[in-house]
């Protein structure tokens, strides 16, 4: 049975598997590879009868196809209405003909099955509150994503980055080591501006116990100190974990559940570890997902919770506002439109719609809605993985659209986007489309209005 | 001929169509699964009974949803429809004679009047759906011949309950087709994409309690 050196049924099991994935340009050579892997058929039908259970089931098999949740899809919108992007189709003649034909699909065919999971459906979930029955294709296609990486059929980087999190625990390589170095020298960085500034690391018992995307770690580590600016003027007692402290997930967008497990269990382990009272996790939509709502159930947790309550960034702004602990200094609240992004990971998918309007009420003079918004807003365009995979780049840029003409709509040229995945392709929307906004997380602004306590400032 | 059908094989149509219907309820409850679908059913039931609770009212209600909302012309037809489908066969006059004598129980009917009218209106809004099914380009994709099949079983089972109302000439012959296509109804549901008189709820609230339990319910309530 043919199986490629790179390209395979295996996931990543060691450095020397993940640096040849990595020695390949653009994903050449694999995708090559992919064209002869022998599709299992047998071994796809026993997963499939073991693992789709009624819901599921019955979504495929009692959908009405009355193209309800045509328009409900920015893809199929964007895509000038194309019928073959309705997303009942799309799950139809993938998942649903893998099922019809007990597993028996040619390679070609789960090519073309890759291409729709991940090219034509962000897992975005908004099709599902449009569905009479409550369909949730971006549920299916969560499921279908499992399939296709068990099989191998899973995009270059995302095989890449769910090896990353198999050994590193986090989605690229950062070590304890460097990840306990950066948070030191970005503190020491800004001890002339901020005296007395911490990161604490391994403080047992604290209130909050901090959490991140490994990307702060890697490549915006500002981030983290503008985090540990703000917990320091809120008067937080705070910690971060040296271990367990990356939330994200790719191996969630790459379908791999095994991974998904390995990885949130470490964070779950510092969790147990340093016992504090609460977490807080990073403006990041997929990680708050992954570690709060989907990953009590890949560690099976029978309560689907979490160790400790988990709250997501804006869930804390919120509450630190409204409390009192952060306080907005009147004269520098944002006086030009805004607008904010709200991210179906934590909008839709986890109840949170409050908490950025309660933000917007402090910060802001002049919000401004988009339109849909709130649980009904649309992806951003870039989620599910579609950012990070350069096969799909062409359907990436297309799928901005849809945000595009939300923000434009609302005539602001300022978005605040507290989620890493809609900060990138808002982004990038930019720069493929020169609409002429300017875009930011919360942090970076909070810092600027804040109402800083005297003792808390240099002395001279 | 229309002895036999509305005679036993009715019953037993009737029969088929009830344990079937419980039976696909039963086996769907039966088969969700709190690892595989993510959602922590039992521990937090009161969550979950909330969520399917919203999520079953809110989409009964016509112009409840956003989706039902986005698109006024089709919730109007699909109510209509299937207001008629359901009301109509429960209180016809004509239906609760049958079941009065058939089973002794004093079964309400509503005036003929205001049957004809829904009637007449499900068979309009049922055309409406159809041809809304082979004009546009994105539930065309969907379609295959089940969908049409069905459609037209169902559409003959209404225009020949109206037809034969008026006691035409040939009312032996569209009685007959009446009672015959509500005999295929009956028998075809749990078999078929019909089971989602039963299922709908069923989906309805499993995503209820999805939404209810696990995507956010317990922080505010999902705005369907
Ligand atoms: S809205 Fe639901 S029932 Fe209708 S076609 Fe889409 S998935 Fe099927
Ligand atoms: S989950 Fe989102 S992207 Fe996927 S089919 Fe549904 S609406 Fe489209
Ligand atoms: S990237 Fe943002 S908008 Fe898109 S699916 Fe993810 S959270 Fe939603």
């Amino acid at each position: 049975m043919p199986e490629g050196t790179i390209c395979n049924k295996r996931p990543v099991a060691t450095r020397e598997d993940l640096d040849a994935l990595l020695a390949d340009s653009n994903g050449k050579k694999y995708y090559a590879e992919m064209e002869q892997l022998d599709v299992d058929a047998e071994k796809l039908w026993a997963t499939i009868q073991k693992t789709m259970k009624s819901r599921t089931k019955t979504w495929l098999d009692i959908c009405a196809h009355c193209g309800l949740c045509a328009d409900s899809c920015f893809l199929y919108s964007v895509n000038g209405r194309d019928p073959k992007q309705v997303p009942s189709y799309k799950i139809q003649s993938t998942l649903g003909e893998i099922v019809k034909k007990k597993g028996n699909v040619t390679n070609e065919f789960m090519r073309m099955c890759m291409d729709t999971a991940w090219s034509k459906c962000t897992c975005c979930n908004r099709c599902g509150s449009f569905c009479p029955y409550g369909i949730d294709m971006g549920v299916m296609f969560g499921y279908l994503r499992g399939l296709l990486h068990s099989q191998g059929f899973v995009p270059w980087e995302l095989k890449i980055g769910s090896g990353m999190h198999r050994l590193f625990r986090a989605q690229m390589d950062v070590t304890v080591e460097e990840f306990v170095d950066t948070c030191e020298w970005m503190v020491d960085e800004a001890l002339e501006e901020w005296p007395c500034l911490e990161i604490p690391v391994d403080k047992e018992d604290a209130d909050i116990v901090y959490m991140i995307n490994a990307r702060e770690a890697k490549h915006y580590p500002e981030d983290i100190v503008e985090a540990a600016i703000l917990f320091h003027v809120a008067g937080e007692n705070w910690t971060m974990p040296s271990e367990g402290w990356e939330m994200t997930s790719l191996s969630m967008f790459a379908g791999d559940w095994e991974a998904c497990k390995m990885q949130v269990e470490t964070v779950y382990g510092a969790m147990e570890r340093l016992r504090p009272k609460r977490m807080v996790a990073t403006e990041c939509g997929h990680a708050y997902r992954a570690t709060v709502i989907e990953g009590p159930y890949w560690a099976g947790r029978p309560d689907g919770q979490p160790p400790v309550e988990c709250l997501h960034y804006v869930e804390w702004v919120a509450e630190a506002l409204e409390t009192g602990k952060l306080k907005i200094d009147p004269a520098k609240r944002i006086k030009e439109p805004v607008t904010l992004q709200d991210s179906c990971n934590y909008v839709r998918n986890a109840g949170l719609r409050d908490c950025g309007r309660i933000i917007m009420k402090h910060i802001a003079e002049d919000f401004r809605e988009m339109s849909p918004n709130k649980e009904h807003n649309y992806c951003c365009g870039g989620g599910g993985g579609f950012n990070g995979i350069g096969r799909y780049r062409k359907q990436r840029n297309v799928a901005l659209k849809m945000k595009r003409e939300q923000i434009l709509a609302t005539g602001a040229k300022f978005v605040i986007a507290p989620c890493h995945n809609c900060w990138d392709a808002i982004r990038d929307l930019e720069e493929e489309f020169e609409i002429g906004i300017r875009w930011s997380f919360l942090k970076p602004l909070l810092i600027k209005m804040l109402v800083v306590p005297e003792h808390l400032l240099p002395q001279e | 001929m229309y002895e036999i059908l509305t005679g036993p094989l009715l019953w037993i149509a009737f029969a088929v169509f009830f344990v079937g219907l419980a039976a696909r309820v039963v086996m769907y409850f039966m088969g969700l699964d709190w690892r595989l679908d993510r959602v922590a059913y039992k521990p937090h039931m009161g969550y979950g009974l909330k969520g399917a609770f919203r999520s079953v009212y809110r989409w009964l209600l016509p112009f409840g949803t956003y989706s039902w909302r986005a698109k006024p012309i089709f919730t109007i037809m699909f109510f209509v429809f299937h207001i008629g489908l359901v009301i109509v066969p429960l209180f016809l006059e004509g239906h609760a004679v049958m079941i009065r004598n058939g089973l002794g129980i004093d079964w309400p009917a509503m005036p003929q009047l205001l049957a004809d009218v829904l009637a007449i209106a499900a068979f309009l809004a049922g055309l409406g759906i159809a041809v809304r099914r082979l004009l546009l380009p994105e539930v065309r994709i969907l379609t295959d011949i089940k969908d049409i099949m069905l459609l037209v079983l169902i559409l003959t089972l209404l225009g020949s309950g109206i037809i034969a109302t008026y006691h035409t000439a040939n009312y032996s012959f569209w009685i007959t087709l009446h009672v015959l296509c509500g005999v295929i109804v009956l028998l075809a549901a749990p078999f078929t994409k019909l089971s989602h008189i039963a299922l709908i709820f069923c989906t309805r609230i499993q995503i209820g309690m999805d939404f209810g339990i696990k995507r956010g319910g317990m922080k505010s309530n999902f705005d369907w």
